[in-house]
């Protein structure tokens, strides 16, 4: 499997990329850790002109706390998030989604950055994204703009950026405190794509829910948020039962395909399992928190 | 055509090459160090794993461009001094290898975990390895060379399950 | 003093290693010859349909294309078929239909494997597409298209095949007390070795001579029906199998891609080389399985069996290209009595043609032979659930016992040896079955669920006495060549090929053991047709059981020589000097010996009068029987009740496979079976919808183990050695591959079926387990 030829920059700054971008008018694709984009290219089922890759645009790469968030530069590494204290610390639902992202070669490689911008339903990060209501930092030829998560992922492997913007960074708004996040995900095997996944943060008040996240992946034709199930929990006791009945509401949200991951009935039952799941983890780590 | 400048195994190449060309086949073909293999076109098998700057990578899924300026290692430099890498030694000593084609990609994944993590359980390297296929050994004895070679980098005595040649 | 020769039962470190491990293997896609020229493959993107016209010519307007080969160039020079090995014929590319996806339509040649790979996306093809057939079952009906238009036979039916008595067994059947019935059926599966196949045809004009590197386990059999099919004589081609990135079966047939690059080289007078992607490897290369069974098995109500009655839809895809011997289209199939003792058996198998690429390879098995393991063990256990009995205690009750072999099976076969009760009772003692049980019964309780499951298995290998077994005519017997040099060194060179096997290393040892020379002094040579003496190759467990005995029996023709010297250099008579100790000595005075090195240096140096220097020997050995291996394995699954995946917790496997080389190799070979064994039941399949299109294409839907899913093995032993092998060995690279898928899909059976289930197809995937669950109200998250 051969690439069909393409023309490769590597600008030193962010403007040289986004012109690069903006000379090439929809010919051109960004390039972060190829993890996704080269094995189209090799398949040939994507045939950009020219690659613009960002390895050496600068300020791209910071993993850590400002202004009360989480920012995350576009071109942080999966293995970055994986062996970072701070990530393990405070946003255990990103260590989570970050060691079970394909397999430990291909996350030394792909950007958590990529595989939000890729925008494929199958990618965990978007659901965990959205259960932690982050938003993107975008810069294009108009400047930066701010995009909330939900905005952001338009539809599969459409985002809300433009063919000439860069995704500079993601923000994740730092936890409240007692609060708790998980990502549950079930795979037909290690390094496979989910058959589903169920990201969850829950804050607490006592035992009462204070606020709460979901996500899904590979649910429905974009990562998913059920928002009646989070509007549902907000001001419960989060126990057993009002764990169920969200579940119970993620799972009828939920638009699932039957494929060789499995017949639809079965995933949207899994939507249930892995929401239980994933809440109950997230609720006993905002207990420790 | 792009100018692509790489250290392997400490030795320089230079190279005038397709934006379009993969490292494995920089590696491979440019380089002819035929150690690093393809086993799969989806990036799934890991057969292609090398060094970049330290890191496993999957040759196969990366261009040689990417890694221009880069310092690579591939299984031909972990010999030192005619002295085997204790992962090597491993491989050997607990028949970690039958066809050998996913070897090279198993080992290079190996002595990146152990630098990493000089001891780890075993759950630990199997998780680790989870990027490498092999068809042919069903893991279990992979798993015994690394933590052999974990062993022998440790510094702890060390045997293997098989008797050396007379 | 004893020479130290690391002969028979020692964990010899492996002499092929060091290559490997310095990554200074030779594999096929590691040469590179000077002018040497590149191919790729364009492939159909349809199931079925006519090819109404071939444009290359942008194709070959490309700059460093050199050539684009079509079905109507090799048919111009009659090589657009080429026979199978089943006596079928297949297209090597097609003139105008193409009869399943990703078969070859069009190569390409050119200068650099890019070049190439571009110039495929450039030639034009004319399709005319047709309804295509890919239900076997459906392909019978008289009103499903037809796969092969250009047979004489116009409907898909290959072939009907039978072994047993039928009438017998219909008898028993009628007077039984307890009948089960299963369908079962075993999917397509690939064995996709690591790496894939490939070759480089180089011929050479001046001299007339064809060489070709090829992924090959049968580099002889190649050169022949290269000779034959392209009428270039044998001695004029060299087929080199050089290091094999595993084999499992898979490279075993001829694919057409070998022809091409060879018909490719043969016009250009430049060496070709083709090596294909993983995603055409996986598409178009020789499945294995893909048997729709049904069986029943009769039993009185004490449990004691009666017959086996087993009716099969075997399909081919659209060539029969099986790699069986012969006389034998469903393989070793009527093995399916098992390890059972049973008064009659009837096996039928249709083979049937769909538009599906061709194959009927094995997988990490002999011929056939997990089919029927597959059928009996899991027959076995819906038995057992008939009879409300422990599968176990219907294992021991109808074991065909210890004193009855050599055992004539229902259906014809000979067993050699076998313990079955022996290594099931081991089994059972060191996984703690009866606790197990117990436990068992308290999760169940609780709406817990586990399974204990068992395969007790027996395997025939080693094919094969030339009188009943032989591919494309040619015998199957195996060979070795034993050449002793002056000073103690010897070369082996033998008719079989290691895909990771270990050959180097334990052909050296037996060599060792019947030579007295150390391990190391020996060399293993094997794989190049020029140099190695004729054999059949390696696949189905044969190295060991008859290559392995040629090695016995050739060091033992030298021996006899090697006595006549010792007695020269002892100045005794031949008939007092005996073989003790890997040395030769004057019987009753060990002080009065001569080691091997010794004789060696004397059949060059110091020889008789009248007697012919040097010191070598061929054998060509026609095993008196297969070999039976068998063994007992025993699985303990859990299940989740969230989500129905099923988690390996236990598995030990405790095999025989009668006297063993190097127990570290084996070892490593039961390893790799076991988990080539629980792949197809966990984890890997092959379908198509209704068009043909294949849904696995790629190792993103093809699912093989990684570390993660494979668990951590446990394997034991007990041994029964082969009577009629020379050192009592059987065979072993595949018993596991065998006795593991239903051991694992009887455990998953067991965790539910006081839930009703008596069966469930493999691969056991998630989804079909939660179904079950939940339809019982035991899903939980
Ligand atoms: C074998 C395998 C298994 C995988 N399994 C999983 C899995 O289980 N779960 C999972 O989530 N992912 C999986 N992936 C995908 C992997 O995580 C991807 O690499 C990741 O989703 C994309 O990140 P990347 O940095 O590699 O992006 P690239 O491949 O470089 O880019 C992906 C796309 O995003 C665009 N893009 C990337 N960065 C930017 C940016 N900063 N601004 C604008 N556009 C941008 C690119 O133009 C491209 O279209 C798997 C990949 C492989 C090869
Ligand atoms: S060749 Fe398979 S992952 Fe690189
Ligand atoms: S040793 Fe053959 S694939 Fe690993």
């Amino acid at each position: 499997m051969i690439p069909s030829a393409f023309d490769y920059a590597a600008p030193q700054s962010l403007s040289e990329a986004i012109s690069l971008l903006q000379g090439n008018a929809g010919q051109a694709k960004v390039l972060a850790g190829g993890q996704s984009l080269i094995p189209l290219l090799k398949f040939r089922l994507a045939g950009p002109e020219l690659l613009v890759d960002l390895r050496k645009v600068p300020a791209l790469d910071h993993l850590e706390e400002r202004d009360g968030h989480l920012a995350i530069g576009a071109m942080v590494r999966e293995s970055a998030l994986e062996h970072s204290a701070l990530i393990a610390s405070r946003y255990p639902a990103l260590l989570d989604t970050s060691s079970v992202v394909a397999d430990p070669l291909v996350r030394n490689y792909a950007t958590v950055g990529g595989n939000v911008a890729h925008a494929d339903p199958a990618n965990d990060h978007p659901a965990t994204m959205l259960a932690l209501r982050a938003t993107a930092i975008a810069n294009g030829p108009n400047g930066q703009r701010t995009i909330s998560i939900d905005d952001f992922l338009v539809d599969t492997f459409e985002t809300a950026l433009a063919p000439d913007e860069v995704l500079m960074e993601l923000r994740v708004p730092r936890p409240a405190a007692h609060s708790g996040s998980a990502y549950v995900k079930l795979e037909r095997k290690v390094g496979d794509y989910a058959i589903i996944g169920v990201a969850a943060q829950v804050t607490l008040d006592g035992e009462v829910c204070a606020q709460a996240g979901l996500g899904l992946t590979n649910a429905a034709p974009r990562a998913l948020r059920p928002r009646e199930a989070e509007t549902f929990l907000v001001g419960k006791r989060l126990d057993e039962e009002s764990i169920r009945h969200a579940a119970e509401l993620a799972a009828s949200a939920a638009d699932p395909v039957s494929d060789l991951r499995g017949p639809a009935d079965y995933k949207r039952a899994m939507v249930r399992t892995l929401t239980t799941r994933a809440l109950r983890l997230a609720a006993q780590r905002a207990r420790q928190a | 055509m792009a100018q692509v400048k790489v250290n392997i195994n400490g030795a320089p190449y230079q190279a005038e090459v397709e934006p379009r060309l993969l490292l494995v086949h920089f590696i491979r073909e440019v380089a002819g160090l035929t150690g690093t293999h393809v086993g799969c076109d989806s990036t799934s098998c890991g057969a292609c794993t090398v060094l970049v700057d330290g890191v496993p990578s999957k040759s196969c899924t990366l261009l040689a461009v990417q890694v221009d300026g880069g310092d690579l290692q591939t299984v031909e430099g972990l010999e030192r001094d005619g002295q085997l890498h204790p992962v090597q030694e491993g491989f050997w000593e607990e028949h970690g290898l039958q066809c050998g084609f996913c070897t090279p990609g198993m080992m290079m994944t190996a002595v990146a975990l152990l630098e990493r993590n000089s001891n780890p359980s075993d759950d630990e390297v199997r998780r680790a390895i989870s990027g490498n296929l092999c068809r042919c050994t069903g893991y279990v004895n992979i798993v015994k060379a690394i933590q052999y070679a974990g062993a022998k980098m440790r510094g702890e005595p060390v045997t293997g399950a098989a008797e050396s040649a007379a | 003093m004893a020479v130290a020769v690391q002969g028979m039962g020692h964990s010899v470190k492996r002499k092929e290693d060091p290559r490997f491990l310095r990554g200074k293997g030779n594999y096929v896609d590691d040469l590179k010859l000077p002018g040497m020229l590149y191919m790729d493959i364009l492939r159909s993107p349809y199931a079925h349909a006519n090819i109404k016209g071939i444009d290359a010519s942008r194709a070959l307007a490309m700059p460093g294309v050199l050539a684009v080969v079509t079905g109507k160039d090799l048919d111009a020079a009659g090589l657009a078929w080429m026979p199978t090995l089943m006596s079928d014929k297949q297209m090597v590319l097609p003139v105008d239909r193409v009869v399943y996806q990703a078969q070859e339509v069009a190569a390409v040649i050119a200068t650099e494997r890019y070049i190439a790979a571009d110039a495929i996306t450039q030639i034009d093809v004319d399709y005319e597409p047709l309804t295509p057939v890919v239900d076997p079952i459906r392909a019978l009906d008289p009103s499903s298209p037809l796969v092969r238009p250009d047979r004489e036979n116009k409907t898909n039916h290959i072939w009907h095949w039978e072994a047993g008595d039928k009438e017998a067994t219909d008898r028993l059947f009628e007077q039984a007390a307890v009948v089960a019935k299963e369908d079962i059926y075993i999917p397509r599966i690939h064995v996709c070795s690591i790496e894939t196949c490939g070759c480089v045809a180089s011929f050479d004009r001046i001299n007339g001579k064809l060489t070709i590197w090829m992924t090959t386990q049968a580099p002889h059999a190649i050169r022949t029906v290269f000779s034959l099919v392209s009428g270039i004589p044998e001695h004029k081609i060299r087929v080199i199998s050089p290091d094999i990135g595993g084999g499992f079966g898979g490279k075993v047939p001829v694919y057409p891609g070998y022809v091409i690059a060879t018909v490719a080289s043969l016009q250009t007078g430049r060496p070709v080389k083709w090596i294909e992607d993983r995603s055409e490897n996986l598409q178009a290369d020789s499945f294995a399985r893909d048997y729709h069974i049904t069986a029943e098995l009769a039993a009185d109500a004490d449990g004691t069996m009666k017959a086996l009655r087993v009716k099969t839809v075997a399909d081919h895809g659209a060539f029969d290209a099986a790699a069986n011997p012969s006389k034998f289209p469903a393989g070793l199939f009527s093995i399916c009595t098992g390890s059972y003792d049973m008064q009659a058996a009837h096996v039928e198998v249709d083979g049937v043609y769909t538009n599906k690429p061709p194959g009927g390879v094995a997988y990490r098995c002999s011929f056939r032979v997990t089919e029927a393991v597959h059928a009996v063990e899991r027959m076995v256990d819906s038995l057992a659930l008939k009879l409300e009995m422990d599968p176990a205690e219907l294992r021991l009750k109808n074991f065909i016992p210890p004193e009855k072999f050599p055992y004539k099976s229902a259906t014809g076969w000979e067993y050699d040896s076998g313990n079955y009760p022996a290594a099931l009772h081991k089994a059972m003692e060191r996984i703690g079955y009866q606790d197990l049980r117990r436990e068992q019964a308290e999760k169940r309780a609780r709406g817990e669920l586990m399974g204990i499951g068992i395969s007790t298995f027996t395997e025939i290998v080693g094919a094969g006495p030339s009188h009943t077994f032989d591919i494309l005519g040619i015998k199957m017997f195996d060979s070795c060549e034993i050449r002793i040099h002056p000073t103690g060194s010897a070369i082996v060179r033998i008719g079989v090929q290691t895909q990771g096997q270990g050959h180097e290393t334990t052909f050296a040892q037996i060599a060792a053991e019947e030579l007295g020379l150390p391990v190391a002094n020996i060399t293993v040579e094997h794989g190049d047709t020029d140099t190695a003496p004729y054999g059949l190759g390696t696949y189905a467990s044969r190295s060991t059981p008859t290559a392995g005995a040629a090695t016995a029996i050739a060091a033992r023709k030298i021996r006899e020589k090697g006595k006549l010297l010792a007695a020269h250099l002892l100045e005794a008579s031949p008939d007092d000097v005996e073989w003790v100790d890997h040395q030769f000595q004057v019987k009753g005075d060990p002080s009065r010996a001569k080691t091997m090195a010794d004789i060696a240096f004397a059949a060059y140096t110091n020889h008789p009068q009248g007697m012919e220097a040097g010191l070598e020997a061929v054998d060509y050995y026609d095993p008196p029987n297969l070999t039976f291996p068998f063994g007992a394995y025993i699985c303990v699954v859990d299940i989740d009740r969230g989500t129905g995946e099923v988690k390996i917790r236990r598995f030990l496997a405790v095999d025989d496979c009668g006297n063993i080389i190097n127990p570290m190799i084996v070892e490593g070979q039961i390893h790799g079976g076991l988990t080539m064994g629980m792949a197809p039941a966990l984890l890997e399949e092959i379908t198509y919808d209704e068009a043909g299109n294949i849904r696995q294409g790629t190792f993103m839907d093809y699912l093989l183990p990684t570390a993660m899913e494979t668990p951590a093995w446990e394997t034991d032993k007990t041994c029964t050695p082969s009577p009629h092998h020379p050192f009592g060995a059987k065979g072993v690279g595949e018993s596991a591959t065998v006795g593991a898928p239903p051991a694992i899909a009887n455990a998953v059976v067991d965790a539910l079926s006081h839930l009703g289930v008596t069966h469930m197809d493999i691969p056991i995937k998630p989804w079909m387990v939660y179904k079950v669950l939940e339809e019982h109200g035991l899903a939980q998250p």
